[in-house]
């Protein structure tokens, strides 16, 4: 579980984070949406560690990351995973190396033991006999499975996937959705997903969170976010003519 | 004010490289590496420009010394000692920082903006120590002897373009190469290599490093590493002159 406790984040004397308190419970997928510009991400940075909260505490089950110095945060970091919007693959090293490689920094586990490691995680993200290849050979979609399989391989208590299908074609972003989804209950991760893709809320949002111009406005499940009143959110879930024409 | 800030977030750098490795056994992988791609691969433009060097040099001493009061060794001695003292450690550092320092910051720049360096961080390496370290350990053990290839090769020049031409007789010019030979010459271009070397992988490394924005931003950072890197070689090619050798 990780608990935000009234976080504040401003850049140059303009807030982008106003009062944030909530919490992303474990074995389920947290969806934090909102638009463009909304702070979702900035959030996101601050519960990863790459940004540093002004004012506030996010807890990882009983430990506060934000009191915590470099040497301390590495006990936590080494229970992370995280799937960037670009996948962040490792441009030097095939899809194999990228996946053993947080094996061979932190444990001391043999090349034959990181091998099957390796193996498995990319056979659980149904890739098959893409181990040799280069991250430039991927598409899109295989760049995202090769980082979930590489955030998975030390078997993570907590997994951040930043706009996760962004740049993938329907077929392949539910996809790579359910794949998260399923891996969040099969090994009982605490979830946390940013994105503003409504596909992905209705598909795996256990718990979704509305960010409004920094603020926390709105929480609820994927069940609830179609039927709710608030007009900001509703203006965010229905901009489409799609979730319009649903809607009708 | 700009450049007290750059000087001062380039010594935090440094002090974080300095942090205790995650895993010694893969920083003394990656330095081998590095070694291969950053030194190896740049024996081939040094051993060409030190054997042209080396030529230019003897037939340029050769015509500007042409003097019956100048002995018959000046040229071979004024080649080996212009090779030794700046050519071979000065100017290859600078080949180098052109080459090397480039390529470090487009390396590490492209990582940054593709949030390969945020992914790192993310599982708890330290980013700039496995990234940035390995160079400049790499660098300062690789350049040195691709430097003291460079003072063969650029020796080698000379007797080649004396046996080619005729500028200078073979027999003088292999007398004047070994006449009041100094190792001490060759442990000061070691030495200020290895400084050179040093500024080149840690200047490159922090324009790298901190990248900001696209891929624009990364030929920013190329362009500002190799210009820096060159400036500070000169300057502290000046400075350890000074205070090795007068």
């Amino acid at each position: 579980m990780i608990r935000v406790e009234n976080v504040w984040k401003s850049f140059d004397e303009q807030p982008v984070l106003k009062d944030i308190s909530l919490t992303f419970e474990r074995g389920k997928t947290n969806l934090i949406i909102g638009k463009s510009g909304s702070g979702k991400n900035v959030l996101m940075k601050c519960l990863v560690g790459l940004l540093e909260a002004d004012r506030g505490r996010i807890v990882y089950g009983d430990l506060d990351f934000s009191a915590m110095g470099y040497r301390q945060r590495r006990v936590i970091r080494k229970e992370l995973g995280m799937l960037f919007q670009g996948a962040a693959l490792f441009d030097s090293m095939s899809v194999t190396d990228n996946v053993m490689f947080p094996l061979s920094m932190f444990t001391t586990m043999s090349r034959k033991e990181k091998e099957m490691r390796a193996a498995f995680c990319l056979e659980r993200v149904n890739l098959h006999g893409a181990d040799h290849l280069q991250p430039s050979e991927l598409s899109g979609g295989m760049k995202k499975r090769v980082a979930i399989a590489r955030a998975i391989s030390i078997s993570p208590k907590y997994l951040f996937c930043d706009e996760p299908n962004s740049g993938l074609d329907p077929p392949t972003a539910i996809l790579i959705d359910k794949l998260i989804s399923e891996i969040t209950e099969e090994f009982n991760i605490t979830t946390v997903v940013n994105t503003h893709d409504m596909n992905s809320v209705m598909e795996i949002g256990d718990k979704v969170v509305y960010i409004y111009l920094g603020e926390l406005w709105w929480v609820g499940s994927r069940h609830e976010i179609l039927h709710t009143g608030n007009k900001e959110l509703n203006d965010f879930v229905y901009a489409t003519e799609l979730m319009r024409t649903l809607k009708k | 004010m700009k450049l007290l800030y750059h000087i001062g977030r380039y010594f935090i750098l440094m002090g974080i490289l300095l942090r205790r490795p995650e895993k010694a056994s893969m920083y003394r992988r990656k330095i081998v590496v590095e070694m291969d791609l950053l030194g190896l691969e740049s024996l081939g433009i040094v051993a060409i420009i030190s054997v042209f060097m080396g030529a230019v040099v003897t037939i340029q001493t050769a015509f500007n010394t042409d003097h019956p009061l100048l002995p018959i060794y000046a040229v071979g001695f004024a080649t080996r000692q212009a090779i030794i003292l700046e050519f071979s450690p000065t100017i290859i550092s600078l080949i180098l920082a052109g080459k090397v320092g480039s390529r470090i910051a487009s390396e590490i720049g492209t990582m940054r903006v593709t949030e390969q360096i945020d992914a790192l961080e993310i599982m708890g390496v330290n980013a700039a120590g496995y990234l940035i370290l390995p160079k400049i350990i790499a660098s300062m053990i690789i350049n040195p002897a691709l430097v003291v290839i460079s003072i063969f090769l650029g020796i080698f020049g000379g007797w080649m373009v004396s046996a080619a031409t005729g500028v200078v007789s073979l027999h003088n010019y292999i007398y004047s190469i070994l006449f009041e030979f100094s190792s001490y010459d060759v442990m000061y271009a070691i030495i200020k290599t290895v400084v050179f070397a040093f500024i080149i992988a840690s200047v490159s490394g922090y324009f790298g490093f901190y990248t900001r924005g696209s891929a624009l931003e990364v030929g920013n950072a190329s362009t500002k590493a190799v210009v820096f890197s060159s400036i500070y070689i000169i300057l502290f090619n000046l400075i350890l002159t000074q205070l090795l050798l007068i």
